[in-house]
């Protein structure tokens, strides 16, 4: 019994590790290049504050919160023109909305799921940083990326800062990850 | 003990009723250009499964039973079909958009690695559906392969 307690702690002790070399673990399919700037632009502003509720909401463990916000945005997707954009460009974004729409609307049905909110927001984030990159944005974003997510395959995230604040554990890992892309406005 | 009689005869009519309505219809004789296991070129062994497992709900091609014509049975299947097809549709899945069809992909594997899908309710009564530990493994490894 004492053996088995001792072996406990031992593995408990080295079971907590160092959060400080995470970041030369930072491993992620394609090189991503440090700032990228997009043009002004207010279109997508509804879109942008709604996911950053949600994305706020899921940093503090409120799945309820993160689902209305999810409604929000899945509405906001619903109502966004895109007209004024080239052929080519409304075709992509057109992919983008289809695909965000669905997670939006995943995560709005799921309150109480968290786990499986923060799987859809996981993709979700890609729709949103392609789609500003497209459309503009009205304020700098930085794209943070936390290595340990989904069984060390990772994942992203949006923010209007460069504290991390981690969506994906919550209070569990607060400040795992770290700023990959400053996204800044023409 | 009238009313209990009374009650019993207005379920049985109720009942009776309903079985005027009409029961669903998701099916086509023709695999589409678009459907995933052409698409994918997938594996023989894997596609049975993912025709026993899935394909029921989640394409155009569901396999009635004989109690899907009873109702209210036959609305709680219709109900599943209509929500699986909408959620991922393996006979449409060569149209999806690119990005579209990775996004499929990765719920795929989460939910199969999961033990979400296929749902314990359609398993409990369609036993061949079941997966093994070792089905779901190597139906996730074969999904990997595709992913981007």
């Amino acid at each position: 019994m004492i053996l088995l307690s001792l072996a406990l702690v031992s593995w408990g002790a080295f079971a907590q590790h160092d959060h400080s070399k995470m970041d030369s673990k930072m491993t992620n399919k394609s090189m991503v290049q440090a700032s990228v700037k997009v043009n002004r632009s207010q279109s997508a502003s509804i879109i942008i504050d709604n996911y950053l509720a949600l994305k706020d909401a899921l940093v503090k463990e409120d799945s309820k919160n993160a689902a209305s916000s999810g409604k929000k945005l899945f509405d906001a997707f619903a109502k966004f023109d895109i007209s004024a954009q080239t052929k080519q460009q409304q075709k992509e974004l057109s992919e983008i909305i289809e695909d965000a729409s669905e997670h939006a609307e995943h995560i709005s049905e799921n309150s109480g799921n968290i786990g499986h909110q923060r799987e859809h927001f996981e993709i979700l984030s890609k729709d949103i940083k392609d789609l500003i990159i497209i459309t503009g944005s009205d304020r700098t974003l930085y794209q943070a990326f936390c290595p340990m997510y989904n069984n060390n395959e990772g994942g992203a995230w949006l923010s209007t800062s460069k504290e991390i604040k981690n969506p994906y554990f919550g209070n569990k890992m607060l400040k795992c990850g770290s700023v990959q892309q400053e996204i800044s406005v023409k | 003990m009238k009313w209990l009689k009374v009650i019993g005869l207005v379920l049985l009519v109720v009942l009776a009723g309903l079985q005027f309505f009409p029961t669903g219809s998701n099916q086509s004789t023709t695999v589409p250009s678009s459907d995933f296991v052409k698409t994918h070129k997938v594996p023989e062994r894997l596609a049975q499964m993912l025709y026993t497992s899935c394909y029921n709900c989640h394409s155009n091609n569901t396999n009635y039973p004989w109690y899907s014509r009873v109702q209210p049975v036959g609305w709680l299947l219709e109900n599943h079909i209509h929500k699986g097809k909408e959620d991922l549709n393996f006979s449409e899945f060569g149209a999806y958009s690119s990005r579209k069809q990775q996004s499929k992909l990765k719920s795929m594997i989460s939910q199969v690695e999961d033990g979400e899908m296929p749902l314990a309710s359609y398993t409990f009564i369609h036993r061949k559906a079941r997966l093994s530990a070792e089905d779901r493994e190597n139906l996730v490894d074969y999904l990997k392969t595709i992913q981007e």
